[in-house]
């Protein structure tokens, strides 16, 4: 077995995994045995990816590559690195995933298209794999694109549905505007970057000064444009809402956990060049803390249970690019990991309620900890997670990145620790209120009467992501598999480790108050939030309607590209049509003079050929002294 | 030196360049197509007769020039046999042989 095989194998599994299911498993009386190879293949890819982290932890970065491209000078290699954070990664992205196919067998029986959903799923494993494991940033754009192609498969799963199509086209394009930015990025690289494109040999030309600059800083903030799509930063988070047109499953693995961690983790492979790139790092800290903030206030005003996950999601997606660009480059990689931990187990949570009832309305749940009591417990456990209460593993990773905000060299970083501050307060409220709703008080619909448990195969997944969630804090002191913590296993140079407590006890702060609040808004009715919203309905239509800015989008593509695109088919149309049409048009009017020529008269034509001759002649022997010497003289 | 070569080469080259320009006048300006077949005739044989010149004057004592003559009569008889029959055909489609009333590939 060539070296570094067995990494090729942690995506290679999935992968196969979908061949398989593709060839043999979409029939109908196939379909049952679908989740049978990718649930093995996600074990398998598990173990290995385990594996390679307590060996990298132990032995140094791997990497294994070979040429696969020549391009002019340009060589373009496939190959794989391994190193703490890569295989970190991996193992998250196995982990949830295995959970969330099980999870899958109970939620999707039954519909049609079985086999189909667990194909999609297994291709989004092994790219996702594979985008992580990729040493290169050609490879890694490849599966970046692979992973938003199954996204985009998957949220239009039930194509049927027009909201459905239209959320699948929509993530595809917005994410898209990303993606240009990341195409930029690695032309600019190859056309002005000394042609390479590993992550190592990037990292050690960096580190010379082999490259310039204002490379480096054009190169950053045009990754960055691409993980702004991918993760869901403010102002291209409009997809994602939307996006939970797909079945939950998928917005579980896909929308919370892994995918959309994809833009913070292209952020944290390639932070040696945002190292070296201070305007690149403050653009994204000042981007993530917008979107934290702005992304809390929208889900405050949500009524459907997806989309409050979904505003979360955007929220703490904001946070983990806040602590990169403020310097937390631990704290964020590790709240990616715990993130990755309790909002998968909230958004199956909220499936299993959806499951139940049918209905993403929380204003029709209710009283459903009866009914359905682990449901209850493990979404309760997710939301003190995400609220960042202690123990739970939200309440370490969010520490650390008020920890890193506050410390912060950056102009202005009070303004993001503050930020930051006020949404650990909306984030407790807005779970609380969605807990509230859900779970507790009187049973505000007749579906919510009579709701039941979902099977064991659903809630099995369930308690083991609460585990997870509940525990994962533990890993700042030691991961398993590797036996360090987790600053000493994900490290970015010498990184302030210092944690405030006066920022842990105001982060503790702010959650209780939001939680109490949701409770006496939402449960003890202790203040009204209608008479809230009665006294400011403009605050409220703001937050309902999410700033507008699905309206401001849609403007901007009527305004902005449509008249742009009248222009451009004006150009189009007069322009670039008028050379091909003017080409055509000269030839056929030159030929219309031209066939004047032909007059049919057999004498004009034998004049045409006597003068010919005659000139001919005139030309050959004009000049040609000895030739007229010999006609005229004779011999 | 005999009564022959007392004619110099010039005046043989004079009467073919006149047959020849005679000819092609002819076949350039005359409207019936028996009239422009005898112009080629005359083309024909002012060739003939700088064939014959040439090689009467020429260093060689070869037939060379004797022999092409041959064959361009042969060739004029037979150019005049299908052009005649062409000619024949034409008057039979267009009842005439005027050939500027025959112009069907005008463009």
């Amino acid at each position: 077995m060539p070296a570094g095989s067995e990494y090729l194998l942690i995506p290679g599994l999935p992968l196969l995994a979908f061949l398989l299911v593709a060839a043999f498993g979409l029939r109908p009386q196939d379909e049952r045995a679908a989740p049978v190879p990718i649930i093995a293949a996600l074990c398998g890819s598990l173990y290995l990816s385990l594996r390679a982290l307590a060996h990298v932890a132990a032995a140094g970065p791997q990497e294994f590559s070979f040429p696969w491209l020549y391009v002019g000078t340009v060589q373009l290699d496939i190959g794989v690195l391994v190193d703490n954070l890569s295989a970190l990664m991996m193992a998250v992205v196995s982990l949830v995933s295995l959970l969330v196919q099980i999870y899958s067998i109970g939620y999707m029986k039954g519909e049609i298209g079985y086999g189909r959903y667990f194909a999609y799923m297994s291709l989004f494993s092994g790219s996702m794999l594979a985008l992580v494991i990729s040493d290169n940033i050609v490879q890694t754009y490849i599966f970046w694109e692979l992973v938003g192609i199954c996204s985009y498969l998957l949220i239009g799963f039930w194509y049927r549905r027009p909201s459905a199509a239209a959320a699948a086209k929509k993530a595809f394009v917005v994410t898209r505007f990303g993606d240009l930015g990341f195409l930029t990025a690695v032309l600019l690289l190859s056309s002005f970057g000394l042609g390479i494109f590993g992550f190592t040999d990037l990292a050690h030309a960096a580190e010379q000064g082999a490259l310039s600059k204002g490379l480096i800083t054009a190169v950053c903030l045009l990754l960055f444009c691409g993980a702004m799509g991918k993760s869901a930063q403010f102002p291209l988070h409009i997809w994602l809402p939307d996006a939970m047109e797909g079945p939950t499953p998928v917005s579980a693995l896909i929308h919370a956990a892994t995918m959309v961690a994809a833009g913070v983790y292209l952020v944290a492979r390639t932070y040696f060049l945002f190292a070296l790139a201070p305007a690149a790092l403050l653009v994204v800290a000042i981007i993530g803390c917008l979107t934290l903030f702005l992304a809390a206030t929208m889900a405050v005003a949500e009524n459907d249970i997806k989309r409050v996950m979904a505003y979360s999601t955007i929220s703490q997606l904001g946070y983990m690019m806040m602590a990169l660009g403020v310097g937390g480059y631990t704290a964020g990689v590790f709240h990616l990991t715990t993130h990755a931990f309790f909002k998968a187990l909230l958004f199956l949570t909220a499936g299993s309620v959806i499951h139940a009832l049918h209905t993403n309305d929380m204003w029709r749940m209710g009283g459903l900890g009866k009914r359905m009591p682990i449901t209850s417990i493990t979404c309760l456990v997710g939301a003190l997670a995400l609220a960042g209460l202690p123990p739970l593993a939200g309440f370490w990773s969010k520490d650390e990145i008020l920890s890193a905000a506050w410390y912060s060299q950056l102009p202005g970083h009070w303004v993001f620790f503050a930020l930051a501050l006020a949404t650990v307060f909306l984030t407790a409220f807005y779970m609380f209120r969605l807990w509230f709703l859900t779970f507790t008080g009187g049973e505000r619909s007749e579906e919510a009467r009579h709701a039941h448990e979902s099977p064991w195969v659903m809630a099995a997944p369930l308690v083991i992501l609460a585990a997870l969630a509940a525990v994962a804090g533990g890993m700042k002191v030691s991961v398993p598999g590797s036996g360090e913590g987790f600053g000493e296993l994900i490290r970015f140079g010498d990184e302030h480790e210092a944690v405030s407590r006066l920022a842990m006890a105001l982060s503790i702060g702010a959650a209780l108050a939001g939680i109490a609040l949701a409770w006496a808004a939402y449960r003890a009715n202790l203040v009204s939030p209608a008479a809230f919203n009665a006294r400011l309905p403009r605050l409220y239509r703001l937050l309902k309607n999410a700033w507008y800015l699905n309206r401001a989008w849609e403007l901007f593509a009527i305004r902005v590209v449509i008249a742009g695109s009248v222009l451009f088919a004006w150009f189009d149309r007069h322009v670039v049509d008028g050379m091909v049409n003017g080409v055509a048009w000269l030839c056929g009017a030159g030929s219309q003079q031209l066939r004047r020529l032909q007059t049919g008269q057999v004498q004009l034509y034998a004049l045409v050929i006597a003068l010919g001759i005659i000139a001919a002649l005139i030309a050959v022997l004009g000049g040609a002294a000895h030739g007229l010497t010999f006609i005229g003289g004779g011999r | 030196m005999n009564w022959v070569t007392a004619v110099p080469l010039q005046a043989y080259l004079t009467l073919s360049a006149a047959l020849f320009a005679i000819g092609l006048l002819g076949v350039l300006v005359r409207r019936n197509a028996i009239a422009v077949l005898l112009g080629v005739e005359l083309m024909l044989n002012a060739a003939n007769i700088n064939f014959v010149a040439f090689w009467r004057y020429g260093s060689s004592a070869n037939m060379e020039g004797q022999v092409f003559a041959v064959i361009v009569m042969t060739l004029a008889a037979a150019e005049a046999a299908i052009a005649l029959a062409i000619i024949l055909n034409v008057y039979r489609r267009f009842k005439t042989v005027n050939v500027d009333q025959i112009n069907l590939m005008k463009g």
